[in-house]
């Protein structure tokens, strides 16, 4: 036992000199959906929306009746299911983006004005982050769209709230940890403002861990906004997502069982190649929180 | 005094519950006037009016809100819009279900999680441990709709032995359960090796093997117990699981649960019965995390103590 957790920092120092080939393909998969959202409009053989009802459920091109055409067939409308597959990538990846951007800036901010202010907006805001535990966030946001009905922003809205409890209850406790060191007490005495002290002190010193808990967030949200759109209550139609695509292809399944397959498989790739590389990041940044 | 801990508890756990119950009485009245919600919108001024004034809506905000609290209090949360009846009955109907499917996905979880983040710890490093860890990871980042139509695909599209909607045979069970489990018995999984990992290089694990007790001895008896402690104040976490994997399963497998009737619910924006599931929801989140804290002090002499001294 002794022995074993000595060599335990060795593995960590050794990843930082060599990547493994793991880290490698998720990163490559990772570059590659990016590409793939960038260049959405360049990349894809037909516009997503487009529908032609004399090519309805066709089968992949490698299929006995498959075409040249539709390289990865048609859905029930007749549209292209690989053009539908970049659109979506883009939607799904750019949704993922603004939440967690969202939740990060918002749980920040409230976790430094927490530790600054103390007192009852302190007591407000954590009691909000124990509220925010005490129900499941899928459940709050099917309630949300329930009473104000479905709408992007309001979506992208819900996605960036996602998670805020987490930064806001870092941030509190390192700023509290940071406002009794050193740098921070001098920068006062010098007489730095407030917000000074916090955007150029203190929030370069623990952007690691927020940065750390954004790359494990990221996959998160990418999971709740597929699970939210596959229930029909997330980006709805014409606009196309991963989730829906899936929940669409769900009436299919035992007829074309390739609306719903290739979008379930991006969407595993994707979330495995995202959570890897999210899990690497942590322990090279920061090996103290595994 | 435990009293005072559990006392403390109690309160913040109905303080809890109030703010909940004041955020869904908040967003009812912002998203729309009732009267010309139940009245239509080509009802007459003199109608609305009257209906207002019967049902107390020009009554100051807080008398509403006494009053909102007290029918909740009396079991009345209203009229279902899409089935015409009480809304808690259409959710109390739909509740077995759901039950069923949530206590077999939690027996699974356990039976299966656990044993297996144990047997990986005791393995820690070898090959076992980390595919044990790899597909764990695999599991928890793929969403349970995903797993249950692989499943689909796999066992009822190419297979043809399970039937892929429905929930009258206990065939109807395993798809359904497995898609659950398998992402909660991977969370599961990876906190029971790190709770073990933990406790295997505490001194008293060392103590024990000095004075000559069997590897198996000293794991069941000194290590076991407690990695368990820790993995106690889960439980809330893994009962929040339960409810949301609980829905995306349910609409996946058509089973006709409360999650199926929240999403068809807030489709057709049947807000009393959308209301009723949430309240249920959040009410039970609470008394479950309530009851975790005030268990873990029993469960744990050290915490007890603890908490007498302060």
């Amino acid at each position: 036992m002794a022995v074993e957790a000595t060599s335990q920092p060795l593995p960590a120092a050794r990843s930082r000199r060599r990547v493994p080939l793991l880290i490698l393909l998720c990163m490559a998969i990772v570059v590659l959906l990016a590409l793939v959202a960038l260049t959405a409009h360049w990349i894809a053989p037909y516009d997503y929306s487009v529908i032609d009802l004399r090519a309805r459920l066709a089968p992949p091109a490698w299929h006995a009746k498959g075409t040249m055409a539709h390289l990865l067939g048609t859905d029930e409308l007749g549209r292209d299911m690989l053009s539908r597959l970049i659109q979506s990538i883009r939607t799904s990846l750019t949704v993922a983006l603004l939440g967690s951007i969202m939740s990060a800036v918002l749980g920040t901010f409230l976790g430094f004005l927490s530790a600054h202010f103390r007192g009852w907006l302190d007591e407000l805001v954590m009691a909000a982050v124990d509220i925010q535990a005490a129900l499941p966030f899928m459940i709050l946001a099917l309630a949300v769209v329930a009473f104000f009905g479905d709408n992007i922003v309001l979506f992208v809205g819900l996605m960036g709230i996602y998670g805020w409890e987490r930064y806001a209850r870092l941030t509190r406790a390192m700023t509290l940890s940071a406002l009794s060191n050193g740098y921070a007490v001098a920068v006062h005495t010098l007489g730095a403002r407030p917000v000074r002290i916090y955007a150029i002190h203190i929030l370069p010193n623990i952007a690691n861990t927020l940065i750390v808990t954004m790359t494990l967030n990221f996959p998160q949200i990418v999971l709740l906004e597929t699970s939210l759109s596959f229930l029909g209550v997330g980006i709805q139609p014409p606009m196309t997502s991963l989730g829906n695509m899936v929940g669409f292809g769900r009436d299919y399944l035992l007829t074309a069982w390739w609306i719903a397959a290739f979008p379930a498989a991006i969407i595993f790739l994707g979330t495995l190649a995202i959570s890897l590389l999210g899990d690497w990041i942590r322990d090279v940044l920061d090996p103290t929180l595994k | 005094m435990p009293w005072a801990f559990i006392l403390r508890k109690l309160c913040r756990a109905l303080f809890t519950l109030t703010a909940i119950v004041t955020f869904v009485f908040v967003i009812l009245r912002v998203t729309g006037d009732p009267a010309s919600q139940i009245l239509g919108a080509d009802a007459t001024q003199e109608a609305l009016e009257a209906f207002r004034e019967k049902w107390g809506l020009n009554d100051p905000i807080w008398q509403q809100y006494l009053r909102y609290v007290a029918g909740l209090l009396r079991g009345e949360f209203g009229i279902s819009l899409v089935e015409g009846n009480d809304a808690l009955e259409v959710v109390l109907d739909r509740l077995p279900k759901t039950m069923q499917l949530m206590s077999v996905s939690a027996i699974v979880t356990l039976a299966t999680g656990i044993p297996i983040g144990i047997y990986a710890a005791l393995h820690r490093g070898k090959l076992r441990d980390r595919m044990i860890m790899a597909v764990g990871v695999a599991a928890f980042s793929t969403p349970s709709f995903v797993i249950g139509i692989l499943l689909i695909l796999l066992m009822s599209v190419m297979l043809r032995i399970l039937p892929t909607a429905g929930s009258d045979t206990w065939k109807h069970f395993i798809l359904p359960v497995v898609t659950m489990s398998t992402i909660d018995a991977a969370v599961f999984a990876r906190l029971t090796r790190s709770a073990m990992l933990e406790v295997l290089t505490r001194p008293y694990m060392r103590t024990a093997l000095a004075k000559g007790l069997p590897w198996h001895v000293a794991v069941r008896r000194h290590a076991l117990p407690n990695a368990a402690i820790p993995l106690a104040t889960i439980i809330g976490l893994f009962v929040g699981f339960l409810i949301a994997g609980g829905v995306v399963t349910e609409n996946v497998f058509a089973w006709p649960g409360i999650g199926r009737l929240l999403v068809s619910s807030v489709q057709s924006r049947d807000s009393s019965v959308v209301q009723v599931i949430v309240l249920m929801i959040a009410a039970s989140m609470v008394t479950v995390n309530l009851l975790v804290d005030v268990a873990y002090g029993w469960l744990d002499p050290r915490i007890r103590q603890l908490r007498a001294e302060t």
